[in-house]
């Protein structure tokens, strides 16, 4: 460590100042804090809690499906049931668990990994968890109710529509996930301003963790893709409800018009889900290569182009629908082109392995079940690509088989990663590696051997989204491996869980940086204070936890324009280079986003059960509560710097 | 013969390539009889897709199997606590190994696969026969271009000629997919589609829908049926024709029953007074492979069940319960069978 003399370079934070830190940013442990709380890291927390509650939900229709399919003819769901778990499976693993989980990952690092005391809005964050949690239970509540969607989760119209569909089923979905699209893209903006604006003072952009570059392009993903499918839902319920006829042929709409629109924003939306997840494999394998990762610009190139690319494949959904050919030419290049910056991305990921030193830890565990998981979910994703062959298996068991060996392999097991990785800084508390290891074994297991049999039933000419199929048609062997697979991942997901309970009760206290990892968060207490860093560091490099300078820059390198302890302040720096801009002030706890959150609970609400007094006084709470929130706060003109 | 197109695809390993594969996959029990496979393929389009398959395949298995090595290698030499870490970035091997080769392998993958989309756009020769073939929830009306009269569930077709198929819908989207003889395309609400089968060899093969389409879209399959230009031609001179007379006294006291009764607001039976839109033709109903589309097959019992309450069997379809006479029952199905 470089050697100075403190009062040279500054001082470390005193007592004193740690006593104003905590009295500025700590939330008393009470239930007014409960609902009021900003904190990145008790919203983050929560979003992977009720994320993987939903997930249990759409798990479990996985698996009452599969029993349903285990052999022919089965009568133990109707077609009724069915057809609506399996809406709900896909629409929740997508919208409910895959996408908020991730944000959770986000919600709790990015800030801990930049350097940062909060998020840029962390009222707005706090809005954004209440309405996914609202939009969550608007949709699952929809199961017990028997109204639940039942269009499968791309819901194509005209089976859709209010003449072949009535009923609430579809006025669930269109508004569910309407209401849901606000938190996501809440959190979308957050995302993208924190980290462009609240960096530690040195971290330019090629000091940015990798994870961190993965959260912020799907932000942006998320801001251009998701207006379309909101647009498509508002179209498909103003159909409904209100007789429009955007999609109706007969009366001058067009059926293919919800599928470009769908599937715009649908297939930005596979990489919206799995970036993320690949921006955690990043954080976690090369501290368990002990190096830092090999070819960080290939990587952070490849997130930007697969960000750019990923917006014009969406026609590889519509192969069959008889578009122009010259269109499929197109289109196939374009799906066939994306899967280079993955490649890149895997090989780099090898190439890290292969000059590093590599300790088998369970994080790292699920990092290699990710690796053999994502590739072969990545060659059969090429197939897809080629137009003849998507035409022949599209719809089949194989594409089903494809898309979770993408998503299972490609999201799932790096959340597993990131669970095992970060749960000592999260709560404190080591996991048992034993358990670990037991979760890790089953869910691979089981994993593939729930779906790899489906590749199989696939190109036996097994259609997909059939409540049952005829026994003698070859069939029925692959059905039974994969209903006894999902029942051996059931188990794999339950250890995980129990992994966790586990830990938080029995758990060994867990030490500041227990993988030896070398970004910010892991130069925290475990768990991080309130205001996560007594000092905001000083970046100096791509691995500021390594790297000598930055310690030293929060000991006895420290300086009061990063100690900051009178306020609620965290740093504001420049977007490109990280230089040190000015201390912002930062809100305190506050109800009003849960106020907002329960206004606009009150529309859906009111919109899907017709009751359109209680959405304009549910509209009347939002404004009100909206109006209140932005409210400028006295000042006095020299506070708020316009005095002469 | 389907020679000269498929020559493209005739590598000399080809055949060596495909009984290696399929014996993998008979391994794990995958090339098992009676199942409409698109690796068991019987028409010119699927044969095509099939050797696509096996090309992709080949390649993914290479790729897979050349990450999974250098994945081992690593976890197993790289594990050693005296191994030292090395300092250097392998840029150039991350760029080469996860981008040059690929782009190669993944340009000539394309180019193959255009060729291929190519080669399924149309039929070297133009089709003799055109298929109007209708989807409904949850069957498939068929139809043949200048022939009065309809069948449903079941398209026959001349072996080894080109057929047309014109696709329509008159409710919500469906897809048109004969596994071993052509892949999908999609019924379009508002719109028709185009398609065309060729079987290289006679034989009945399933096709299902494979959009999903609702309640029963489990039940909505259908089977093409390829068999010598005569014995095609005499099956459509009898589709044309008005359907079978009852020939015992129970299937004239059936067939007043099914006029009588509230069947005729939506079957058809050509030469009867029958002539509801709304249902399946009934006209050669006796002859055809199952009931409801697949839902159950095609015999006495079966029969009686659906037409007293259909909704047991498939529920969700538009057929209502019939409230027919428990007497008359047997005779309404000698009738309906003797409908060959």
């Amino acid at each position: 460590m470089p050697s100075s003399t403190a009062a040279a370079r500054g001082t470390r934070p005193g007592p004193e100042a740690m006593a104003s830190l905590t009295r500025h940013w700590a939330e008393a442990p009470s239930l007014r804090t409960w609902f009021g709380t900003v904190d990145h890291k008790r919203i983050g927390r929560r979003y992977l809690v009720t994320a993987a509650v939903f997930f249990g939900f759409a798990g479990a229709s996985a698996v009452a499906m599969r029993t349903q399919l285990a052999g022919p003819e089965a009568g133990i769901l109707s077609p009724r049931e069915y057809n609506q778990l399996f809406t709900m499976h896909g629409t929740a693993m997508i919208f409910l668990f895959s996408t908020p989980m991730l944000f959770g990952f986000g919600n709790f690092l990015v800030p801990l990994m930049i350097g940062a005391r909060d998020m840029a809005f962390p009222r707005l964050n706090a809005f954004g968890y209440w309405v996914f949690l609202f939009a969550g239970l608007f949709m699952w509540a929809s199961v017990p109710a028997g109204a639940a969607p039942n269009g499968g989760w791309f819901a194509y119209v005209p089976l859709t529509d209010e003449r072949n569909t009535p009923g609430l089923h579809l006025d669930v979905y269109t508004l569910g996930l309407l209401f849901l699209g606000i938190s996501t893209t809440s959190g979308a903006v957050n995302f993208i301003v924190t980290a462009l604006k609240l960096r530690a003072p040195g971290m330019s952009l090629n000091r940015v963790p990798v994870f961190v570059w993965a959260i912020v392009a799907t932000s942006f993903m998320v801001l251009v893709a998701l207006p379309v499918l909101n647009l498509d839902n508002a179209l498909l319920f103003l159909d409904r409800r209100f007789d429009t006829r955007f999609f109706e042929p007969e009366r001058g709409g067009n059926v293919l018009l919800w599928q470009h629109l769908f599937w715009i924003f649908g297939h930005p939306d596979v990489y919206i889900i799995v970036m993320p997840a690949l921006g955690i494999v990043s954080a976690v394998l090369p501290v368990f290569c002990r190096r830092g990762i090999v070819g960080y610009p290939l990587i952070v190139f490849s997130i930007v182009a697969i960000a750019i690319i990923s917006f014009g494949v969406w026609v590889h959904h519509m192969f069959a629908t008889g578009l122009p050919q010259l269109s499929y030419g197109f289109f196939s290049a374009a799906s066939t082109v994306i899967t280079i910056p993955s490649g890149l991305q895997i090989f780099a990921w090898l190439a890290t392995m292969l000059v590093g030193r590599i300790v088998v830890s369970v994080p790292f565990l699920f990092v290699v079940g990710f690796l053999v998981t994502f590739v072969v979910g990545g060659v059969t994703g090429v197939m897809f690509a080629l137009t003849a062959f998507d035409q022949q298996t599209t719809d089949t068991y194989f594409v089903v088989a494809h898309f979770h060996y993408v998503l299972f392999g490609g999201a799932v097991f790096p959340i597993l990663a990131g669970v095992y990785y970060w749960l000592p800084k999260m709560t404190g508390r080591m996991f048992s590696v034993r358990l670990g290891r037991w979760a890790f074994w089953l869910v691979f297991v089981g994993m593939n051997l729930t779906f790899f049999p489906m590749h199989v039933s696939g190109l036996l000419g097994m259609p997909r989204r059939v409540y049952t199929y005829p026994g003698g048609l070859g069939w029925d062997p692959w059905n039974l491996l994969a209903t006894i697979g999902a029942y051996v991942v059931a188990a794999g997901l339950l250890l995980v869980a129990v992994g966790v309970v586990h830990a938080l009760r029995r758990g060994a206290p867990a030490p500041d940086d227990p993988w030896g990892g070398d970004s910010l968060e892991w130069t925290t207490s475990s768990p991080p204070k309130p205001y996560n860093f007594p000092v905001i560091p000083r970046v100096h490099s791509l691995h500021p936890n390594w790297d000598p300078r930055t310690v030293e820059s929060t000991g006895p390198g420290a300086t009061e324009d990063r100690i900051l302890a009178e306020g609620r302040t965290t740093l504001c720096t420049s977007e490109l280079d990280g230089r040190y801009e000015r201390p912002v002030e930062m809100p305190e706890e506050t109800r009003k986003p849960l106020l907002a959150a329960v206004g606009l609970l009150m529309v859906f609400l009111g919109l899907l059960l017709a009751w359109y007094w209680v959405a304009a006084a549910g509209a009347a709470l939002v404004i009100g509560t909206l109006a209140a929130w932005l409210w400028p706060p006295r000042r006095t003109p020299q506070e708020a710097g316009v005095a002469g | 013969m389907a020679g000269g197109e498929w020559a493209g695809h005739r590598r000399p390993l080809a055949p060596v390539a495909r009984i290696v594969g399929c014996g993998l996959l008979v391994l794990l029990g995958g090339c098992s009889g009676g199942a409409p496979s698109t690796l068991d393929p019987a028409g010119t389009g699927a044969r095509r897709v099939e050797g696509l398959w096996w090309l992709l395949f080949w390649i993914s298995v290479v790729v897979f199997a050349e990450v999974m090595a250098l994945l081992a290698w690593a976890l197993v030499f790289r594990r050693r606590p005296d191994r030292r870490i090395s300092r250097v970035e392998p840029t150039r091997f991350v760029v080469v190994a996860g981008a040059g080769v690929p782009f190669v392998i993944l340009l000539a993958a394309y180019g193959v696969g255009l060729r291929d989309l190519a080669a399924l756009r149309q039929p070297e020769s133009p089709p003799a026969v055109t298929v109007d073939v209708t989807g409904h929830k949850w069957w498939w009306e068929v139809r043949y271009a200048g022939v009065d009269g309809a069948t449903a569930n079941e398209i026959r077709i001349p072996v080894g000629e080109p057929v047309r198929v014109r696709l329509r819908t008159v409710d919500v989207l469906h897809s048109f997919w004969v596994p071993q003889l052509m892949p999908k395309t999609d019924l379009i609400a508002g719109k028709v589609r185009e398609t065309w089968l060729r079987a290289e060899r006679p034989g009945e093969y399933r096709g299902q829908c494979a959009e999903y389409c609702g309640l029963q879209h489990a039940h909505m399959a259908l089977q093409v049926v390829a068999q010598p230009r005569a014995e095609f031609d005499a099956w459509l001179a009898r589709l044309a024709a008005p359907a079978a007379t009852p020939d015992s006294d129970a299937e004239r006291r059936g067939q007043q029953a099914f006029l009588q009764g509230t069947c005729v607001a939506c079957h058809t039976v050509r030469g009867t007074a029958a002539t509801g839109t709304v249902g399946p033709d009934l006209s050669t109903l006796g002859a055809r492979w199952s009931l409801g589309a697949g839902a159950v097959p095609n015999d006495g019992g079966h029969l009686g069940g659906w037409i007293v309450n259909s909704q047991t069997v498939k529920p969700g379809n538009a057929m209502p319960p019939q409230p027919v006479d428990a007497a008359a029952l047997p005779d309404l199905i000698a009738y309906l069978e003797s409908l060959r």
